[in-house]
């Protein structure tokens, strides 16, 4: 408990980083079940693929230390840029090859999650065979400057970045999906997608945008994770994913605020939870926690679903 | 009710065909380790040649004992050696699949298992089956108190190597707080808890932790180092790991030397953006190649047939590994109780790359030297011994 309270400011500062992160990555897992009642188990190798490309991007770039002022704020763009567009596209081509063709042959969920599974090991073998299976590291990019600190806990320019970042970017997807047209055909099929169709709701189309977003949040949470942890691996998206998904859940599948909620929520117990019982038990108490939140509320904590957003 | 009658008989009758299948299948695999089929001995590489660990403790590893072969069969000796790799990822719950496999290829005899906690998991099925195995690297000292006839190690035991962190802490370092993290493996946390005790008899506060290697955020434990304010830390783990955690812990303003093990002895473990690192040593009970004069011609020949890659940690103990299994089967044993025999034998000797090889009753090498390492300039450089440096 002593160190529950000596570590509570740094705990939270770092849970609620990680806790974007999570909050992202769980952005994608919740819109595509929402539409497609479908556990994409395949995002987290969307990430990993964003982590690649911001890799390459930072390669080509020529980026060896660390920049500053306007060329900071090129780089990192350049850097979110090609990351969205790599999760994005991978994501588009994923439902394209994996997905599509059982969903026009009518075929049960099962048959879809298995592909999901297979998926995902694909993509992970695939870059491992390509891109070796050792650690690729990045250079250091963004100067970490300590911006305040609460307590013992140091906000630096990395955290707040990464934070804001995600905060952002959930606003974004928010305004997408409550004010746009394409926006209420994703609700429209979420909601029923039969009469959607008869409404006039092109579902493929939908579909196609739903996974384009999840990749795009993927994306731009491979970019400040790249940033942030300056390191890659082929299989860097297996436990990001797990708690990502925990996360969409805890948060109400289907619920997009729900899914950040969540993130955040599962960043902090963990890091809470590890300067208690010691960083061993951070995956358990976390998987608790999930546990306890479905007994006493099964529909997740903000329990509203996609199709029944407020427009 | 006739159609329910008649799928039940079929599946026992499909069973019965499946069981006594199998069966024929499972025996005719034990009588194939008595001995090499046709003109060629089998001997593989067990271990990591792919995970993510691989590239640095197991491919290096696996590059040696291909190189041995290669240079023994030129020499135009029967039975010509057969290299057979074993992927094992260097996870004890995949190794066991592939122990079968050796079982059933009928190798003889195995370079590896490379780490210790497949070590512990497939050791047994190799003591069964009668497969010789000498590991260049599996460090974690519980290995030989099992009572094995078929295994035999090469290199020092974390018996020493623990005490060696310990002493370069306490008394080159003059840590009076330490911060103690390990991986969760057999290999880091052995090792890391033989470094606790050694720590605390000497009077040093030990302030303890671990981190999930598949993880990437290390946050909690970033936070306890810093909130704890050590003045050094012992990680038991891999070099993977530990570069992450370097960067976490050292952009968190954790500043503390770093003292790690033979799992993170690797040039990759100094990769940018930690290539800046000097407060960070490594020991290992093996001999980097590159790092020794008297093995140039190792490094050549390994350079000659890898693709310019040069031999890592290791790779000098793999190569030896495999030459004393040579050595037995250039001597006319071909059979696996023969090699055993010829190797287990206390008036056998032979000369390798990183020491003089001769097995006690348990099938160790005796004596136990560890070298440590600092990193300097983006590669890790050779310091000396630790005894030697810090008597």
């Amino acid at each position: 408990m002593r160190h529950l309270l000596t570590q509570f400011w740094s705990s939270t500062v770092d849970g609620l980083t990680v806790g974007a992160i999570y909050g992202l990555i769980a952005l994608g897992y919740t819109l595509v079940y929402g539409v497609l009642k479908l556990i994409n188990f395949a995002h987290s190798e969307i990430f990993m693929i964003g982590t690649f490309a911001a890799l390459f991007t930072l390669h080509a770039l020529d980026v060896t230390h660390q920049q500053t002022g306007v060329t900071l704020i090129g780089v990192l763009l350049l850097v979110v840029l090609a990351s969205m567009a790599a999760s994005s596209s991978a994501a588009v081509i994923l439902e394209r090859l994996a997905y599509r063709p059982l969903r026009r042959r009518g075929a049960s969920r099962l048959a879809a999650l298995i592909s999901a599974i297979g998926a995902s090991f694909f993509l992970q073998e695939l870059f491992a065979e390509r891109y070796g299976r050792d650690i690729r590291t990045f250079p250091r990019v963004m100067p970490n400057t300590t911006l305040f600190s609460i307590g013992d806990g140091v906000v630096t320019s990395e955290k707040a970045l990464v934070f804001v970042s995600a905060l952002a970017m959930m606003v974004i997807l928010d305004l997408f999906v409550t004010r746009t047209r394409l926006g209420r055909g994703i609700r429209a099929t979420a909601q029923d997608p039969e009469t959607a169709v008869l409404m006039g709701v092109n579902i493929d189309r939908v579909v196609r945008v739903t996974f384009l977003l999840g990749g795009a949040m993927a994306g731009v949470a491979a970019a400040l994770f790249s940033v942030r942890l300056k390191s890659t691996q082929y299989n860097v998206g297996f436990i990001l994913g797990v708690k990502a998904f925990t996360a969409a859940v805890l948060g109400g599948i289907g619920n997009l605020r729900g899914a950040l909620l969540g993130g955040l929520v599962i960043g902090l117990a963990e890091n809470y939870g590890a300067s208690v019982w010691g960083s061993q038990w951070k995956d358990v108490i976390s998987f608790v926690f999930l546990v306890l939140v479905l007994m006493f509320r099964p529909t997740g904590l903000l329990g509203e679903s996609l199709s029944r957003s407020k427009a | 009710m006739s159609r329910m009658s008649k799928v039940p008989v079929r599946a026992f009758a499909a069973f019965t065909v499946v069981a006594v299948v199998a069966a024929a299948c499972g025996s005719s695999s034990k009588s194939s380790n008595g001995g090499s089929s046709g003109a060629t001995v089998k001997v593989g590489f067990f271990g990591a040649l792919t995970g993510p660990n691989s590239p640095q403790l197991g491919i290096n590893i696996a590059n040696g004992v291909q190189l041995a072969i290669d240079q023994y069969n030129a020499k135009g000796k029967s039975p010509k050696v057969q290299y057979v790799p074993y992927d094992s990822q260097g996870d004890p719950s995949l190794a066991p699949a592939q122990a079968n496999k050796v079982v059933s290829d009928g190798t003889v005899a195995v370079v590896g298992p490379a780490f210790s906690g497949e070590s512990k998991a497939v050791d047994p099925i190799f003591e069964q089956a009668g497969v010789v195995s000498v590991t260049p690297s599996a460090t974690n000292a519980t290995l030989q108190t099992n009572g094995w006839k078929f295994w035999h190690r090469i290199v020092a035991t974390d018996d020493f190597q623990g005490p060696a962190e310990v002493k370069w802490l306490t008394k080159k370092l003059g840590a009076k707080k330490v911060g103690v993290i390990d991986d969760k493996s057999d290999y880091g946390k052995g090792l890391a808890d033989t470094v606790r005790q050694g720590l605390s008899s000497a009077g040093v506060q030990v302030v303890s932790d671990s981190i999930d290697p598949k993880g990437s955020d290390f946050s909690s434990t970033v936070n306890n180092m810093h909130s704890a304010n050590v003045d050094g830390i012992m990680y038991g783990g891999y070099y993977a790991d530990l570069t992450r955690l370097m960067q976490q812990l050292r952009s968190a303003g954790v500043n503390a030397p770093i003292v790690s093990d033979d799992g993170a002895a690797d040039n990759k473990l100094l990769a940018p953006p930690e290539d800046k690192e000097t407060n960070v040593y490594a020991t290992c009970a093996c001999l980097i190649a590159t790092a020794d004069p008297a093995a140039s011609a190792f490094v050549t020949a390994y350079k000659a047939q890898f693709n310019n890659a040069e031999p890592g940690t290791y790779s000098t103990e793999g190569y030896d590994a495999a030459n004393v299994i040579l050595d037995a089967i250039g001597h006319g044993n071909s059979t696996a109780k023969a090699i055993n025999t010829y190797i287990g034998a206390p008036s056998f000797s032979f000369k390798g790359l990183s020491k003089t090889i001769t097995f006690d009753s348990k099938g160790e090498v005796p004596g136990g030297a560890v070298d440590i390492y600092q990193g300097k300039g983006g590669v890790l450089v050779l310091l000396g011994e630790v005894d030697k440096l810090v008597p």
